[in-house]
């Protein structure tokens, strides 16, 4: 089955059986291997990547489904050579122990300071109605999607504080 | 995961006769593509709807919303009228599965999301809602998630979805459309099933059924709240939920409507428990006597047992909450 899309600003071909889930095409289809399978369900949020604007998880979405979509992995955030705010905030940081989850981390919080500053609520905004603060309280939840089996958590939340414009309380 | 077909509907109708031909709709995906990968469940054709035209919020006659089915629950929780009018609906969004999730997840998908009963996903194990007439295992095995209300000796699972617990409480209707170009609605009362002798069946559709809305009615009351208890303190389903919306009107509580999720197969309400708050002044007295009425009728599997106390507190810290000036 034949799927065009935009991954990093290129367009690309997949010709692939329809099982192929978005993760597999980037990683085996299209040697993208920054993008990770921790778990293959959902339950970790490693293969996050961003969809037409939007963090998801491309454990659970099929290729052909993204069939004229724009995708952004990790590569397409930046280089070794020319870092993203957010990859070169995890480095000064130590964000990160192994790395396995990092790619994920970092494109979830790219797309999550989105959300944030569209002012999308979160299960810790007192008030639903009310425009969000950017807390670590905040930071964490919406960032509870990406599991760190090194437990980095707590360089992790000020690399996204820093980049989010403001030091941890 | 087993091969299958694929196919992208271009229109309601094309996705309706491919159901109706025996295709699985896929929506979000979040749901489905996890039990293929398990073979829980092997479709042998998708349908994938994403492209159709239900993606919009829109203003109802009466004051209510329509949620097209394909509404992703990110953008429903961060709608202005939804977090404004329907506050325990977002709150309830926002307290299920992760922020990559919700931007995938869809109305229609949510509601119709499997158990998460151990063995359903277990392909080694008997199950009667997988494999129908072979056996429930969760009966007499480890029950810790399961059934306190409605459950029957085929199958004690619950239905883990927050947002389904939400929408009874606010009692929404599922707008269906079918093949033959009827279209129904029916409250979530209606349109789930207990699981009786036939528990593979969840709800009252029939294939080439197509969910295409959600309709909410005006917010019957301005104090909302949803309250979800789980093992931890985010990305976890819920152990119990209660979601409960009242008004308090010259000190007495009026038009109280309380949903529980995590104890039934489907969203459970208890109108006896509601007509016991109807007209009452609030008191510690009353809530606990509301609370000891909804687990009067519970029937613990062993392992569920805690859900009896940890449902009768959730539901009166719930009460307390909406009743304090
Ligand atoms: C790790 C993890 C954690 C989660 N935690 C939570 C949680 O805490 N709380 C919670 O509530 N949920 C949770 N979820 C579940 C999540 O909410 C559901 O997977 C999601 O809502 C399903 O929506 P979908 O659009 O992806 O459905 P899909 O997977 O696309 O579909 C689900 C079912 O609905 C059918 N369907 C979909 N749309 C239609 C339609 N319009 N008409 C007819 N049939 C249709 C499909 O055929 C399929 O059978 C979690 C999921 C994961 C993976
Ligand atoms: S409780 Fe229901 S879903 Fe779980 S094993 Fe029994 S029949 Fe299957
Ligand atoms: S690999 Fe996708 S969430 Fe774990
Ligand atoms: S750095 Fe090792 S899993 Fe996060």
């Amino acid at each position: 089955m034949r799927t065009d899309l935009t991954v990093n600003g290129q367009s690309r071909t997949i010709e692939a059986d329809p099982r192929t889930t978005l993760l597999d095409a980037l990683r085996h289809h299209l040697k993208l291997t920054g993008t990770k399978k921790g778990c293959d369900h959902g339950q970790c949020g490693a293969c996050t990547v961003i969809a037409g604007g939007r963090r998801i998880n491309s454990c659970l979405s099929l290729a052909c489904m993204h069939d004229g979509d724009e995708v952004v992995t990790i590569e397409g955030l930046g280089t070794p050579e020319t870092l993203s705010a957010l990859q070169e905030a995890f480095v000064r940081h130590d964000g990160f122990q192994c790395g396995f989850c990092t790619p994920g981390q970092i494109c979830s919080a790219t797309a999550m300071l989105e959300e944030l500053q569209a002012g999308w609520p979160s299960h810790v905004t007192a008030d639903v109605a009310s425009a969000p603060a950017l807390t670590v309280e905040e930071v964490s939840e919406r960032m509870s999607g990406n599991l760190c089996r090194c437990s980095a958590y707590p360089n992790i939340v000020d690399a996204i504080m820093e980049i989010a414009g403001r030091g941890r309380a | 995961m087993r091969p299958f077909e694929f196919t992208r509907a271009e229109s309601a109708a094309d996705a309706m006769r491919l159901a109706g031909d025996g295709a699985t709709i896929i929506a979000g995906g979040t749901n489905l593509l996890d039990l293929m990968k398990l073979e829980v469940m092997a479709p042998q054709a998708l349908v994938d709807i994403n492209r159709l035209d239900l993606g919009d919020i829109d203003e109802a006659e009466g004051g209510g919303l329509r949620i097209g089915a394909l509404v992703r629950n990110s953008d429903l929780a961060a709608d202005r009228r939804v977090r404004d009018a329907y506050p325990m609906l977002a709150e309830a969004l926002l307290a299920g599965a992760s922020g990559q999730l919700r931007n995938k997840a869809t109305t229609g998908g949510n509601l119709l999301q499997r158990t998460r009963c151990y063995y359903y996903y277990d392909t080694a194990m008997p199950c009667n809602k997988r494999e129908p007439g072979s056996g429930c295992q969760a009966i007499g095995g480890i029950t810790r998630l399961h059934a306190l209300f409605g459950a029957s000796e085929h199958c004690i699972a619950t239905h883990p979805s927050d947002m389904a617990v939400a929408l009874r409480a606010l009692d929404a209707r599922v707008e269906i459309q079918s093949q033959d170009g009827v279209t129904r609605m029916l409250p979530l009362g209606d349109f789930y099933r207990l699981p009786g002798d036939t528990p593979h069946i969840e709800t009252v559709l029939v294939p080439g059924d197509l969910i295409t809305a959600v309709l909410l009615p005006a917010p019957a009351g301005a104090r909302q709240t949803y309250r979800k208890v789980r093992d931890r303190a985010s990305y976890a389903f819920a152990l119990v939920s209660v979601a409960g919306v009242l008004d308090v009107e010259d000190g007495r509580i009026v038009r109280p409507a309380l949903a529980f999720g995590g104890v039934g197969h489907m969203p459970w309400r208890n109108p006896e428990v509601e007509a016991l708050l109807e007209g009452e002044a609030p008191s510690v007295d009353l809530f606990a006597e509301a609370a000891a009425r909804l687990v009067a009728e519970a029937e613990p599997q062993g392992g569920n047992a805690f859900k009896i106390p940890l449902l009768r507190r959730t539901l009166q810290a719930v009460l307390r909450e909406l009743t304090e000036a």
